[in-house]
């Protein structure tokens, strides 16, 4: 999978060139070009944001198909707990997990119960002496991805456990091997995802040299199928394993709730969560030990590939949370996997103007004075999301001034005038 | 035209906390982009950033002027306030002649200039009672 970089993806011939999503992208990665949107691929952090405002629905997340679960001797499913909320009929978890194996997996490991052992791990690297604070939530991979690409200094804040997909997918290998006697190799792991950065987090992951997950389904690709499964066997009950603390990770505040320290930052949001990583790295933000940051308005409940929109998801989470849940995380099992990263994670340099400081820095000096000149209206009538970003197409070589039609226009009028005047000058 | 420089010039508005800062996060943007180090990105948009609300909280505004070429960055914030009476009493920690107003904001804690000096390379005030202030922050590079 090298040379894999985001899920995100564009269906051209929906595409109608409009710059809805140039505008909202928090990375600068799409512009429009040849009347199609195009995305620039180490800029795209996978947030999701393009597909939720695409008018014609032309933005798509890469996921596997559900089939591919048969190219395994053995299937196991791990839940997100955002499934929990997607069901506006509230059907238990246990209703929920049972529905989910029928569809054909062997073995179910709910990634709630993963969150709680992480969350168990996270408590004793708080109190470790020699990490870099605030300490960042390496769950979200959106917000990963958004470090590595803009706030590089923010990296060694990033925490060093692992988020609960892959503590749950090493798990449940671990468990199901040993159960079984299955060869690891025979068991395929499917992620049943709320988010488009899951895919890639599977494909190419980051802070791990290699993922436990052999593939990310969609919940939206699964609902119908699941529903039905659920209306058909109401009886069928599954044995729920993940307490409060777990399942309310779905949720933004939900993973700092679990940490049991009101001395934390839950920020929800892609927008929002740049804005405090700003603050963060201009030690605006003091005193505070954990960031939770979830790049999704939410949360896990707003995610791009969920079904009910995030208000509605919400309500019904709290039913789900009330109706059959253990107030106290389950003690440890012999639960086995190693809870920490076990590779750095790098910067991404797709900003820079030249490797040469000298020459960057003349570049830049020239963009300046080309964004002096443009109107400053950032209306993205030029394929590109504001005027300086224009600026710094132009310098890259792969736009003009002319593409701004407000210039254009301006051109037009002198050329007319001048017309004009000639004609008046032959009577 | 290819000198090596860029030369920024951003005008600080008044008694506005919500937009204080403006000037140094638009720096900080370019010298990121630029591709300096992320530790001198910081001293340059720390030690602005104080100097910015600076003026703000005690000259009613003023401007900022940036040079930055590949061996330093210089940033001078220039106000026509009431100037600063002693300067070695306002350079102590936790000195301030910020009204409770401002402090109930969170800011005027004493530590604009102490901050400013720890962050900067070199400093240089310039100030007259009635007439102004004028604050150079210099960062080297190497």
């Amino acid at each position: 999978m090298k040379g894999y970089s985001h899920s995100i993806r564009l269906e051209a011939d929906k595409c109608r060139g409009c710059t809805n999503c140039i505008k909202t992208c928090p990375t600068e990665a799409i512009r429009v070009r040849g009347g199609k949107a195009k995305i620039i691929d180490n800029r795209c952090i996978d947030c999701g944001e393009c597909i939720r405002v695409c008018p014609h629905q032309a933005k798509k997340a890469n996921t596997d198909e559900f089939e591919t679960i048969f190219n395994y001797k053995y299937k196991i499913a791990l839940p997100a707990p955002s499934l929990y909320a997607q069901f506006s009929k509230i059907y238990t978890r246990g209703q929920i997990l049972a529905a989910l194996k029928l569809l054909g997996f062997d073995y179910v490991y709910e990634v709630a119960r993963a969150a709680e052992l992480i969350t168990a791990e996270t408590k004793e690297y708080l109190k470790r002496k020699d990490i870099i604070r605030p300490v960042i939530s390496s769950a979200c991979p959106v917000v990963v991805r958004l470090i590595r690409l803009k706030y590089p200094s923010l990296i060694p804040n990033i925490s060093q456990i692992e988020s609960p997909m892959e503590a749950a997918a090493e798990i449940a290998r671990n468990e199901f091997a040993a159960k079984t006697g299955a060869r690891p190799e025979e068991i395929g792991i499917f992620f049943i995802s709320p988010c488009a950065a899951k895919h890639t987090a599977a494909k190419m992951p980051i802070g791990n040299l290699k993922s436990n997950v052999d593939g990310v389904i969609a919940i939206k690709s699964i609902y119908v199928k699941l529903l039905k499964l659920l209306s058909d066997s109401e009886e069928a009950d599954f044995k729920v394993m993940a307490s409060k603390y777990g399942v309310r990770w779905a949720n933004s505040g939900g993973e700092s709730l679990a940490l049991e320290t009101d001395n934390f930052i839950a920020v929800d949001g892609i927008h929002n969560v740049a804005k405090i990583l700003e603050e963060i790295e201009d030690d605006k933000i003091n005193d505070v030990d954990f960031i939770e940051a979830l790049a999704c308005n939410g949360g896990c409940l707003g995610g791009p590939l969920c079904m009910e929109n995030v208000y509605s998801a919400k309500a019904i989470f709290k039913k789900v949370l009330e109706k059959d849940i253990s107030q106290s995380a389950l003690p440890y099992t012999d639960e086995r996997f190693n809870p920490m990263h076990d590779a750095e994670i790098e910067y991404v340099d797709a900003y820079s103007l030249d490797k040469d400081m000298y020459a960057a820095i003349n570049k830049m000096a020239e963009m300046n004075r080309i964004v002096a000149e443009l109107p400053g209206l950032d209306c993205g009538a030029c394929g590109a999301p504001n005027c300086r970003a224009l600026a710094e197409d132009i310098i890259r070589g792969e736009a003009s001034e002319s593409d701004c039609i407000i210039k254009l226009k301006e051109e037009y009028k002198k050329l007319k005038k001048k017309i004009g005047a000639e004609k008046g000058n032959e009577k | 035209m290819s000198d090596n420089i860029i030369r920024l010039h951003y005008d600080i508005d008044a008694d506005d906390f919500s937009s204080a800062g403006l000037a140094s996060s638009g720096t900080k943007r370019m010298l990121n982009q630029l591709g300096f180090n992320p530790a001198i990105v910081k001293k340059v948009a720390i030690s602005m950033y104080e100097a910015e609300i600076n003026a703000v909280i005690h000259a009613d505004g003023g401007c900022a002027d940036v040079e930055i070429t590949p061996e330093k960055i210089v940033v001078v914030i220039s106000d026509k306030g009431p100037g600063i009476p002693d300067i070695e009493q306002a350079m102590q920690a936790g000195w301030s002649t910020a009204t409770n107003e401002i402090r109930e904001q969170g800011f005027g804690a004493g530590m604009g200039l102490p901050n400013m000096k720890r962050y900067t390379d070199d400093m240089k005030i310039e100030t007259e009672l009635g007439v102004g202030t004028k604050v150079t922050l210099i960062i080297n590079v190497n």
